[in-house]
């Protein structure tokens, strides 16, 4: 399907890369709804990914009490809901993360506000 | 030189022909098609156009008597109000934040419901259908007057109201209301009239309406019920229109079904994830509740919906794609809303809280199933945390859904523990969705939805700072920057209702005690 005109349609679209200081990347933490909605950062592509659990998500996530019970090595990653293991030594560009890429991390045996995924 | 003949007084029936098919006339200067060039390009097609049916057969000379008519007993009431300080009859100060989210994001609705029958009707070839859009647009922008002129007694001593019309345009959950008219109005008139007439003014109006008309009524808020019933009579003939409309379209071509469903399902499911501001405005912000979203929810879309569907089967129409799943959040989307402006209370300007007790147990009982497992837990954690000086305040951008804009908080059909994540790529990039439907909406119009103003990413592209600001500044703060460009008055606008200015002028203007 195409926008029905009466002449022709074409706009640039409003959020290519070119747009931003960084590449985005929308992140979610599965199981834990206190946090009404995964995230939007804009982050440096050279950014090692591992320093993800050090230096981002602790601001993001610390307010819940499961965050500080996380083990990052059992930790499960998805990338587009699919499971995905990422190299933390690696920068995020290496990892394959692109403008808009759309993660997720699951922390097995953590279920949230007494258990209500929350 | 003929002198005209004065002819006997015409009939209701001739009269109402006269001053409307009687207005119209073929063009010979010009091809009809080019001064008309908007009824025909989205595919609809109109054999004649005398088959549109007037149900009302209002005149704009009678229009004009009765719309001032109404005007006079509305502005009565709301100079009593005034002089009377109504303000202070009100159930509680929270109340008020209903009434915020209202004038910020249903009334300029009004206004852009205003334009858009406004340039519908001088697209439209058939007269019956210009006059009856020319009479909503006019009904459009007197809601707009009467809501701003009725809330403006509580601009005068409640915060959260007075930027109404500069939020509507920057404000991040506003730009859901916001887009979806812009996405209307930018479509074709046949659409715009799917769009706001049949699925939203028909389908779904009681579902904005009476949660807030009647919640007015139970919180002692008599201005706003006034202007609620000065717009009833315009309602119904704004649904009216809706439905003569559709029954139109799919009775003049068979060729239009397919069009007029694709729009159904677009619409219905656009008019719906708006509808998600209502569903926590009538379970969290009333303290003297109605019923619950889900009651009206099951009584006005499920009950009469449902009807009307079956109704519209002759032609070939089906429910809108959406349906089920719209049924099935009944149960959760509540309570997830009032979850995402309790953690982004920071930057919204209305108040947030957590419920009283009394509050938790009505919403123990009306969702049975949903509230005690999945929602509960998380509010009590919040209220002991706020009791402990540690409320929750996001400082983190949402990931938006492209097509509805709103935070990508809606969870899995089936599943309320998992947040429900869409994607499509198109050019090159990628796009994300809260739901099946809305990836398939924009799937359908890529090239319309790559140009959505999505509030987060406009901010990190740093278009909303004032002019002059500096982010490479030491000890800037994007967020304070963000609200600046808001013209929110930080520490009054936002943050908790415990310990709001509003809590405690409401408080001591009843002689009462916080």
């Amino acid at each position: 399907m195409t926008v029905a005109a009466v002449k022709e349609y074409s706009f640039p679209a409003r959020d290519t890369r070119d747009r931003f200081p960084a590449p985005l990347l929308y992140i979610g933490w599965e199981d834990h709804l206190l946090f009404c909605s995964p995230y939007c950062l804009p982050l440096p592509p050279d950014m090692p990914f591992g320093a993800l659990a050090t230096q981002v998500l602790p601001g993001i996530y610390g307010y819940h009490p499961d965050f500080a019970k996380i083990d990052w090595a059992k930790v499960e990653w998805f990338k587009s809901g699919k499971p995905w293991k990422p190299d933390p030594a690696r920068s995020l560009a290496d990892n394959g993360l692109k403008h808009k890429d759309a993660i997720r991390f699951r922390s097995p045996g953590l279920t949230g506000i007494k258990g209500s995924f929350s | 030189m003929d002198t005209r003949v004065l002819k006997k007084k015409l009939g209701l029936k001739d009269r109402y022909a006269a001053m409307t098919r009687g207005l119209g006339w073929q063009t010979t200067y010009q091809p009809m098609d080019k001064v008309y060039p908007y009824d025909t390009y989205e595919g609809i097609k109109i054999h004649d156009w005398d088959k549109w049916e007037d149900p009302f057969r209002l005149t704009m000379d009678a229009y004009w008597k009765y719309q001032g008519e109404k005007e006079r007993k509305l502005y009565a009431v709301i100079d009593a109000f005034a002089q009377n300080n109504g303000q202070l009859g009100i159930s509680d100060a929270r109340y008020i934040n209903a009434l915020k989210l209202f004038v910020q994001g249903v009334s300029p609705l009004e206004y852009c419901a205003h334009r858009g029958f406004a340039h519908a009707g001088r697209a439209f070839r058939g007269e019956g259908a210009r006059v009856a859009c020319q009479m909503q647009s006019i009904d459009e922008l007197r809601h707009y007057q009467t809501q701003a002129h009725t809330i403006s007694q509580y601009n005068k001593y409640f915060n959260g109201i007075h930027k109404s019309n500069h939020w509507f345009d920057r404000v991040w959950y506003l730009s859901v209301p916001k887009s979806f008219f812009e996405d209307a109005m930018t479509a074709g008139p046949f659409e715009f009239l799917t769009s706001v007439s049949f699925s939203f003014e028909y389908v779904l109006t009681n579902l904005l309406f009476v949660p807030f008309m009647s919640g007015a009524a139970h919180n002692g808020d008599m201005a706003t019920v006034t202007f609620g019933f000065s717009a009833q009579s315009d309602e119904s003939r704004h649904m009216t229109l809706g439905i003569e409309c559709i029954k139109f379209m799919l009775e003049q071509d068979p060729a239009n079904v397919p069009i007029v469903q694709r729009w159904m399902d677009k619409w219905f499911w656009r008019g719906y994830r708006l509808l998600t501001l209502v569903a926590m405005m009538q379970d969290y912000m009333l303290p003297r509740r109605v019923m619950s979203w889900k009651e009206a929810w099951e009584m006005y879309a499920e009950g009469n919906g449902g009807a009307l569907f079956k109704d519209l089967a002759r032609y070939g129409i089906r429910e809108p794609k959406g349906w089920k799943d719209a049924c099935e959040g009944k149960d959760h989307i509540s309570h997830q809303a009032w979850n995402v402006f309790y953690n982004f209370n920071a930057a919204a300007p209305f108040h947030t809280w957590t419920p009283t007790d009394d509050e938790l147990a009505w919403l123990s009982q009306k969702y049975p199933d949903s509230f005690d497992k999945y929602h509960r837990p998380r509010i009590e954690y919040f209220r002991e945390q706020h009791a402990a000086g540690n409320r929750y305040y996001s400082k983190t951008l949402p990931m938006l859904c492209t097509t509805c804009q709103i935070p990508m908080f809606f969870t899995e059909p089936g599943d309320p523990t998992k947040i429900c994540y869409r994607e499509s790529d198109h050019d090159g990039d990628k796009y994300h969705f809260c739901s099946d439907h809305c990836k398939e909406i924009f799937d359908d119009e890529p090239e319309k939805f790559v140009q959505s103003w999505l509030p987060v990413h406009q901010i990190y592209q740093g278009n909303c700072f004032k002019p002059g600001t500096d982010p490479t500044k030491d000890g800037f703060d994007p967020l304070l920057a963000v609200l600046e460009y808001y013209e929110m008055n930080v520490g009054r606008d936002n943050f908790d209702f415990e310990g709001s200015e509003d809590q405690k002028n409401f408080a001591a203007w009843r002689g009462g005690r916080v």
